[in-house]
């Protein structure tokens, strides 16, 4: 009898000595990290770090540079494009803004993905719909048309959306921005146990260092334009690099500058300003 | 020498971003129609965008042709009735209409007005990252908003333009016959007999419809090449009421040539 052999599951997202950037400004340099199914990643930096280039990265709209951005085992480097659509279709984005259809009303908004991508009856789209919007809170919101419901009720149907295709990797940039803290609490256990139930990749793209260090297995900290640490939240809690501790303390003093650095650009605009340097 | 070299190559980068510009936009235009297949096979998305589109504009559309209407009964009767012509007054408003006012005036309103609606809605899409959100979700927004988007506009513009042309009749009739007194009887067989349904109405419904494909797509065009930012969207509303007016002047004139040259 044959010996049976399983192939090994690729991670939902890997990344092999990625280079990201526009044009010729390099963001990101160099960046290794793999994400695989049932995780939850936290990816952690400064503003203008480069983490949502990263998400971009993932989703085939930015492509690298350098390096090999991998989702679900396939090369996103000269994919075709409805191959790509296919991989998409698997993924699920929380984007920084919400991105709701301001045409469309609440419920609509997160039965979309359903309606571009299935043939389910109505009856089955309605109850997967309120299910959705149930997990978020906001069930008897469905009827409201975007422009009236506030920010963070927007983020969490944006939520709603993201996951209602029960998506096998799922990005979220900046999901606990503008939350009050109950509904702050409700969306990081919301995260964990979508990701536990469903098997799904969880992708955080987050400031969050309170939240996302209760629910994450690994967190990645990116900065300077490189990856500067990674590990559990327990040994990136416990660690004495200096740049890790001043991000997690939120110090005023270490190796990250708060100031924007000086560039000769700069003192040339100041100069013809008549301004001192 | 410098001066000059400098004049040239500025020259030479403008002529070569206009050559680039048209060169997108005609690639625009050939994907919007590779992607129609969606206004068959869903067309309730195309029936949703014409009914939109097409309130946008009505009430003006409307209200329009009924000044111009008005007009054209005051002026073609003070015309005509130097010649002693005045029972002609009802064939001279309905080629007037059907020929050029109808089609031409209504695509200088429907540039302006569902026009820059078109333009803002999707640059303030962009802005909002709508776009890319369904991009990453594995829907094409050019074949899921902009392709019921452009075929709505076609689609609405002629049916528009026959409401303008309608009206006006009626805005001539009401100054010709009601207010100044000319022959009801004569004021519509006079239209009956001299206005050709191939020749006149046909042309004047083909001229909507090219104007359709025209505005319409200048104002998809702007909205989704335009800059995400407030000040981006409000240049590139501005761009889709000059633009699509100037084509709407320019190809008229072309139509005119060929449609009723000898």
């Amino acid at each position: 009898m044959p010996e049976s052999t399983s192939a090994p599951v690729p991670p939902a997202l890997r990344l092999t000595g990625v280079s990201l950037g526009y044009g010729d400004f390099t963001v990101l340099r160099g960046i290794d990290m793999s994400i695989a199914a049932g995780e939850v990643v936290a990816i952690m930096g400064g503003s203008g770090s480069g983490k949502t280039t990263l998400l971009r990265a993932a989703t085939g709209q930015l492509p690298a540079l350098a390096g090999k951005v991998e989702v679900f085992g396939r090369d996103l480097r000269g994919i075709p494009a409805g191959e790509l659509q296919g991989l998409r279709q698997r993924m699920g984005v929380l984007f920084q803004q919400g991105a709701l259809f301001t045409d469309l009303d609440v419920f609509e908004n997160v039965a979309f993905p359903l309606r571009e991508h299935t043939r389910l009856p109505e009856t089955d789209i309605v109850s997967r719909v309120l299910d959705k919007l149930d997990a978020v809170g906001l069930r008897a919101a469905a009827h409201l048309k975007v422009s009236e419901i506030s920010g963070g009720m927007a983020r969490r149907v944006a939520l709603a959306r993201a996951v209602v295709l029960e998506p096998e990797l799922v990005l979220y940039d900046e999901p606990f921005a503008g939350l009050d803290p109950i509904s702050l609490g409700i969306t990081a256990r919301l995260i964990r146990d979508l990701s536990d139930r469903l098997g799904c990749a969880s992708v955080l793209i987050t400031h969050d260092i309170e939240e996302s260090f209760s629910i994450a297995d690994r967190v990645y900290l990116v900065g300077q334009g490189e990856l500067k640490a990674a590990g559990t939240p327990r040994t990136l809690s416990d660690t004495q690099d200096p740049y890790v501790r001043q991000f997690l303390r939120g110090e005023p003093d270490g190796p990250v500058a708060f100031h924007y650095p000086v560039t000769p650009a700069f003192e040339r605009w100041l100069a013809q300003r008549g301004g001192r340097p | 020498m410098t001066g000059i070299v400098r004049g040239i190559t500025a020259l030479g980068a403008a002529l070569r971003t206009r050559i680039a510009a048209l060169g997108f936009f005609t690639r625009f235009f050939g994907r919007l129609l590779g992607a129609s297949g969606i206004a068959l096979s869903r067309p309730r998305l195309v029936s949703q965008q014409v009914h939109f589109i097409g309130n946008y504009s009505l009430l003006i559309v409307a209200v329009s042709g009924m000044f111009v209407g008005f007009v054209l009964g005051l002026q073609g009767y003070y015309t005509l009735n130097r010649y002693g012509s005045e029972d002609a007054l009802g064939l001279l408003v309905a080629l007037s209409l059907t020929r050029e006012l109808g089609p031409v005036v209504t695509a200088l309103l429907f540039a302006g007005r569902a026009g820059t609606s078109l333009t803002a809605e999707i640059g303030l899409m962009k802005a909002g990252e709508q776009l890319s959100a369904m991009e990453v979700m594995a829907v094409d927004p050019l074949r899921r908003v902009l392709v019921p988007r452009f075929w709505g506009g076609v689609i609405a513009m002629p049916i528009l333009a026959a409401v303008f042309s309608m009206v006006g009749i009626l805005g001539g009739y009401l100054v010709g016959v009601q207010l100044i007194g000319v022959d009801a009887g004569s004021f519509w067989s006079q239209m009956q007999a001299g206005v050709d349904v191939w020749n006149d109405v046909f042309n004047g419904i083909v001229k909507s419809v090219v104007f359709g494909v025209a505005v319409t797509l200048i104002a998809l065009y702007e909205g989704w090449q335009a800059k995400p930012t407030p000040e981006g969207v409000a240049r590139a509303t501005t761009r889709t009421v000059v633009a699509g007016s100037l084509s709407v002047l320019g190809l008229d004139f072309l139509l005119t040539a060929l449609m009723f040259g000898n």
